[in-house]
């Protein structure tokens, strides 16, 4: 319980500073926002109105404060390019990215586990040694290139899908999830390539341990020995790898999603980048960091229930 | 002492890592063709004798253009890890051997920086410097310092009470001398080791970002842009994504490689 608090603080601090970070970079851009709203025509009275408007004439600390409160209750500004609320510009797009982020975590999952526990089991043989290879190409293969290779493969090639052919959650569910397949695909890959070689690695050296020869003399099968012991605490050390994967995934999936044409929120993202429409950039670059670091806290909580004797 | 050389992902690391940066340190002084000239007449054309990679929509040679962007890739990544490595390690030698207040405040900056994913965070340092090959290079090294700080830290953390340490405090060697010409040293293996995962990631990141549009931008070649540019022409011509993106691939397997097989060789059993 103890340990819980202390994290939960931990997160809180950590959040306070990303805010903090993320508050002063956008506001060290040169430029007037009041005056990119209204554009290079506009009267100096008018800009004037608006900056006290907008509230730019206050203390530093005090818009903070204030910038703060408005994003926990969800209002995350005004985009400069489109005027309309920030919130209503990604609102929408959100599900998009967490549903392509949630089926890129299951599939590295579904391929990770089952894998390394194969390549133990028959640890040496000759499918290990090439699957060991191949699994150390596939870590070094960028996402976007995996799902450009796709297009070419399923899209072009065997015409499973129409490249660029996204279908909206609203029109059809299945549909959607379908087309999510591949580019979800295409980010696991690599990390279940590395998820597969720790995963294999900690279970290696589980199996060396005495409590597994204790287990084998007993008269277990080395199936139940690799799946009822030796899983159990070989999979420890790979789950904060797992909570830091997600970050990574969600990064990733920003890329993906331009070349499978997903409208999700690393379009967005790209998007306000180049018009320099800060808000927008401000409030992406702000949800994914809390997601980030609420997942990494949420990990070390499971990785404390998993394995009592941590207490950093 | 000198060590047999025995592991293998070294000797593959390295073999690959040399020759892909062979290849691209000959881009620099010489392609076969100019990356930039067209001819309207090859379009496309698949690979040959002639193009060995083939050609593009403009008819570039893509070989050529292969190697200039690979030459803008390479300088961008060495420039990122050496600008994140010198105050990476600046700061987790300082950190890692006094701790205190200053350790744990640090500490939490670098948590609080280290939750962005690093492409994302060079992509903030991009909207607010604006895109090219420098700024790049900027935005990616400040997004990895946080990463090399954290790995010396921990270096310099655990040998803080080491006797040679110790030994070296108590004849009254600075320490200045003492972090980085006692210590240094001996975490070479994970340092190097760090960098070269840190090389991948900014390859990897620089990729992405020039894919995307915001990284190296024209009349600069990129790997990046090839790939994103190719995607409109995968049907005429699938070999301008393939041998752009099989490069990539061949660098950073050689380069992670490497980095492994420098911690198998010469990290002392850890």
């Amino acid at each position: 319980m103890k340990y819980i608090i202390k994290k939960i603080i931990g997160l809180i601090i950590t959040l306070l500073i990303v805010s903090i970070l993320a508050f002063f970079a956008f506001e060290v851009i040169p430029g007037d926002p009041a005056r990119t709203i209204l554009g290079t025509e506009a009267t100096e009275s008018k800009v004037q109105a608006l900056r006290e408007e907008m509230g730019l004439n206050r203390p530093l600390t005090e818009r903070y404060v204030q910038w703060g409160k408005d994003f926990l209750t969800g209002d995350m500004g005004i985009s400069y390019f489109y005027q309309i609320p920030v919130r209503e510009m990604i609102g929408d797009k959100l599900p998009i990215t967490v549903a392509m982020t949630v089926l890129a975590f299951c599939f590295t999952l579904l391929l990770s586990v089952p894998v390394s526990i194969l390549s133990v089991r028959y640890e040496n043989h000759f499918f290990d040694r090439m699957f060991l290879i191949l699994n150390q190409v596939t870590m070094s293969i960028p996402p976007f290139f995996i799902g450009i290779i796709f297009t070419v493969i399923f899209g072009l090639v065997f015409r499973w899908f129409t490249p660029g052919g996204y279908v909206s959650y609203t029109e059809s569910m299945s549909g959607f999830l379908s087309y999510l397949i591949l580019p979800s695909l295409a980010i696991a890959l690599p990390r279940a390539a590395m998820t597969t070689k720790m995963l294999r690695n900690s279970l290696i050296a589980e199996m060396h341990q005495d409590y597994v020869r204790t287990a084998y003399s007993r008269g277990n099968s080395p199936w139940r020995v690799l799946l009822c012991h030796a899983f159990r605490n070989g999979i420890v050390p790979v789950v904060t790898f797992l909570g830091m994967a997600v970050a990574d995934m969600i990064a990733n999936s920003i890329v993906v999603e331009h070349v499978f044409g997903i409208p999700g929120i690393g379009r967005t993202l790209i998007g306000s980048i180049s018009k320099r429409d800060y808000p927008v950039v401000e409030a992406i670059i702000v949800l994914i960091a809390v997601v980030t670091l609420v997942m990494n806290t949420l990990v070390d909580l499971l990785y404390h229930r998993l394995d009592k004797r941590i207490e950093v | 002492m000198k060590r047999k050389i025995t592991s293998c992902n070294f000797i593959l690391g390295a073999v690959i890592t040399v020759f892909m940066l062979a290849l691209i340190l000959l881009g620099f002084v010489w392609t076969p063709y100019d990356p930039e000239a067209m001819q309207g007449s090859l379009k496309l054309q698949p690979p040959s004798l002639l193009h060995i990679f083939g050609t593009d929509q403009f008819g570039r040679d893509i070989l050529s253009r292969v190697l200039s962007g690979a030459g803008s890739t390479l300088l961008i990544a060495l420039g990122t890890i050496l600008m994140g490595g010198i105050a990476g390690i600046l700061v987790g030698a300082f950190t890692g051997y006094f701790g205190g207040w200053l350790d744990e405040g640090l500490m939490r900056v670098n948590d609080a920086v280290a939750a962005f994913p690093s492409v994302l965070l060079a992509l903030v340092i991009i909207t607010l410097l604006g895109p090219g090959t420098y700024k790049v290079m900027l935005a990616l090294g400040i997004a990895f310092i946080p990463s090399f700080a954290r790995i010396v830290r921990g270096e310099f953390l655990r040998l803080r009470e080491a006797d040679y340490v110790t030994s070296t405090r108590l004849i009254g060697v600075s320490t200045p001398r003492i972090l980085f010409v006692h210590m240094l040293p001996n975490i070479l293996p994970a340092l190097l080791s760090a960098l070269a995962i840190g090389f991948n990631n900014a390859v990897l990141a620089e990729a992405s970002m020039s894919y995307l549009g915001i990284g190296v931008q024209p009349p600069d070649a990129s790997l990046g842009r090839m790939l994103s540019e190719s995607q409109t022409y995968l049907a005429g011509g699938p070999w301008c994504a393939i041998f752009p993106g099989a490069f990539l691939v061949l660098l950073i397997l050689g380069v992670g490689l490497l980095g492994e097989g420098i911690l198998d060789q010469f990290g002392g059993g850890r």
